[in-house]
């Protein structure tokens, strides 16, 4: 008989294997599912994983892996902080939106005046989008003690209309004909992310970057993070070491909300280019996985999310060589947060094989 | 698999699988939806197919399904001009400025970009006349109901969709003066869920016939479920729903086009063009209209097709005016294609509002 034994404390050796397992078992399950389709498996896996880090375009592909994996970094970040205290921010993809709509408001306001301030504003209000729209559900909750997992979830679809009525509206492209859509970024030097276009890099990768840093810092040299940590593993005792719970959330919240809006700024006015109806394309929802699968830890969301952003581009690339449907790398990328939970439970318990009744 | 296959095609994946059979001419596809979504995308993938079919071996054809619009879209075109490939069909509006900006890296290969209006040297655009198809359907439809009343599930106030309300107005107008059209905005090409959503609200608002821009078959199974409520197909024929619900459809025909500029670039000939095609030019197809239309109606409508397939007809001929009761057609006049193109106006009659 098999049985699962809590272990007195989470084993550390596997909080880090688990990551890596769950890439491996996918790798096996995806193979199975790939020659299921009638591909080989080997060589797309070799595909996804290999060809655009090493493969002959490999000179294209690695800077997209940071313009795809940066805003997804950049999200997770901020989100990690709250889910380490139990506080479940799921809107992101909303607050990206709104940060994405106020960056984009200020550049385009400024059009076509050029000038170094231009942009530093545009962060600015990117951010502060995004924080705006995360305070609703952090003040419902301090106030009212709503549910800020289901308040953050359906502000997204708001935030979707709003986009919709703004591409079609108010930031619509004076030139565009008529067509939804505002002015592209990309031809408007004051107002684009973009540091080196041909080179791929963009000011959100090094925010990506600032943000991995400044989350290991708070997190383990700072009282804040301490009190993070506190109140995610033992909320009693963050309760009577005098941690209040509003300023938390209230933290936690606004902070992942203005990560996200930093993220969807500097996609908007870079590699998007454009307000849209359809611009936002996830990364929100997906920089969830990111966040579980780099452990809430920061440096692991940033392999996470580098790892996700090369499932994402390697699965174009299989696609378009081999054919195979982007269905079957949706699937593929599901499988890998379905092993990582899965596996999880190794990390909190541990397998006993007992006689039956010795137990 | 056998271990000794296993192995082998390990080694081939390892080393050996960059030597591709190389076919002599490379098409690639970029596709809004999945192949299967039984309207739009599934309509430029049948044209796809024809390409292969055409040209066997000597042309090779990729794709990839779900690109989303905008970073995404030019990552995955610039993919493919990367691999190789000499002609690519962008099928969705949002890929007009990724088009563009890949088209600048890759002077070399030849784009095609549909529904948008961004022409360069090497990217030719193309759209069907689709409100033609409309104006058949409102002939249809305005002789159909018996509650006087059309509902209409519309995606995004473009002016693509505008032309298809108005066109579809127009003629069922022409036929029952007293003709109501009620408008849901679905703010999406393809959503199952909302698409049926927005054809529930219409059949409890009264309208007994649907007419879609969306491209699910969401719409088919809610007129379905109804029992007294008719559709028509949208960008593929939907047989699936005939003869009842469905009674007729207009079909997105690439196929022609596809082969012809796939032949074009074989030969060398290849020129950015502007291509307007519509039910002549066989681009725009009316699907079968089924029996549940009465025979003259059908008669009717087939020689309105006719007429607009031969020109003798234009959809939109004045007299005409726009909502705002100014004038818009003189008697006679037919509507340039830089007006509908940008189309921004309902025409009068109209009882709703462009969302703006």
């Amino acid at each position: 008989m098999i049985k699962l034994e809590k272990r007195p404390m989470p084993s550390r050796t596997l909080s880090v294997a688990t990551p890596l397992i769950a890439v491996a078992i996918t790798m096996i399950a995806g193979g199975l599912l790939f020659s299921a389709l009638g591909k080989n498996p080997f060589e797309a896996i070799r595909t996804i994983f290999w060809d655009p880090i090493f493969g002959e375009f490999a000179f294209y592909y690695r800077p997209q892996l940071l313009v795809k994996g940066a805003p997804l970094v950049l999200i997770a970040i901020g989100l990690s902080l709250g889910f380490k205290a139990g506080i479940w921010n799921i809107g992101a993809e909303g607050q990206y939106i709104i940060g994405s709509l106020c960056g984009a408001a200020v550049g385009l306001a400024f059009y076509p005046f050029d000038s170094f301030v231009v942009f530093p504003l545009m962060i600015l209000a990117g951010a502060l989008g995004g924080w705006a729209w995360a305070m609703i559900p952090a003040l419902l909750k301090v106030k009212f003690g709503t549910n800020e997992i289901l308040v953050s979830l359906m502000l997204v679809y708001v935030a979707e209309q709003l986009l919709a009525s703004m591409s079609l509206g108010l930031l619509r492209n004076p030139e565009g004909h008529g067509f939804p859509g505002s002015r592209n970024f990309n031809d408007y030097p004051a107002g684009t992310s973009w540091i080196n276009e041909a080179a791929g890099l963009h000011w959100g990768m090094v925010f990506a970057f600032i943000a991995v840093i400044f989350a290991y810092i708070l997190l383990n040299r700072h009282i804040l993070g301490f009190n993070i940590r506190l109140t995610g593993e033992a909320p009693r005792a963050a309760r009577f070491s005098g941690v209040s719970p509003t300023r938390l959330i209230l933290f936690c919240l606004g902070t992942s909300g203005a990560l996200a809006g930093l993220a969807g700024l500097f996609e908007v006015s870079g590699p998007g280019g454009q307000v849209s109806i359809d611009f936002n394309v996830g990364y929100g929802f997906t920089a969830i996985i990111v966040a579980f699968l780099g452990r809430l830890h920061p440096v692991g969301i940033l392999l996470a999310g580098l790892l996700m952003a090369l499932t994402y581009i390697g699965g174009e690339i299989a696609q378009g060589n081999l054919g195979l449907p982007s269905a079957a790398i949706q699937v593929f990328q599901g499988m890998l947060l379905f092993f990582l939970l899965a596996l999880d439970l190794l990390t909190n318990y541990r397998v006993r094989f007992a006689v039956k009744g010795a137990a | 698999m056998k271990l000794t296959n296993l192995l082998t095609s390990a080694a081939m994946a390892l080393g050996l699988a960059t030597t591709a059979m190389a076919a002599d001419t490379k098409v690639g596809f970029v596709y809004v939806g999945p192949v299967g979504d039984g309207g739009w995308t599934y309509e430029h993938d049948q044209g796809r197919k024809a390409v292969v079919e055409e040209f066997g071996d000597a042309v090779e054809t990729v794709y990839v399904e779900n690109v989303p619009e905008g970073a995404d879209a030019e990552r995955v075109i610039t993919q493919m001009a990367l691999q190789g490939a000499d002609l690519i069909f962008t099928t969705s509006f949002g890929y007009m400025d990724p088009t563009i900006n890949v088209a600048k890296k890759f002077p070399k290969v030849k784009f095609e970009h549909a529904t948008g209006y961004k022409q360069a040297d090497n990217v030719s655009v193309y759209s069907a006349r689709f409100y033609e198809g409309r104006a058949v359907q409102g002939h249809i439809a305005g002789q159909m109901t018996k509650t006087n009343t059309i509902g209409y599930i519309a995606s995004f106030p473009i002016p693509e969709v505008i032309r298809g309300i108005n066109s579809a107005y127009i003629h069922a107008k022409e036929v029952n003066p007293d003709i109501q059209f009620k408008i849901i905005w679905a703010y999406t090409w393809f959503d199952p869920a909302k698409e049926a959503d927005a054809a529930k609200a219409l059949i409890e608002q009264g309208a007994d016939v649907i007419l879609q821009h969306t491209d699910s078959t969401a719409p088919q199974a809610a007129a379905q479920a109804a029992g007294n409520v008719i559709t028509f197909g949208q960008a593929s024929d939907m047989s699936e729903y005939a003869p009842y619900p469905r009674v007729s459809s207009i079909i997105d025909d690439w196929a022609p086009y596809y082969v012809a500029r796939t032949k074009a670039v074989m030969d060398g000939t290849w020129e950015s063009v502007n291509t307007w095609h519509g039910i002549g030019d066989g681009m725009v197809g009316i699907g079968e209209i089924s029996d549940a239309v009465p025979a003259e109606i059908k008669a009717s409508a087939l020689a309105l097709k006719d007429k607009l397939a031969d020109g003798s007809y234009h959809a939109f001929t004045g007299p005409l005016k726009k909502q705002d009761g100014s004038d818009w057609l003189a008697d006679g006049e037919t509507a340039d294609d830089g007006t509908l193109a940008g189309m921004n106006f309902y025409v009068e009659g109209l009882d709703a509002e462009i969302p703006n």
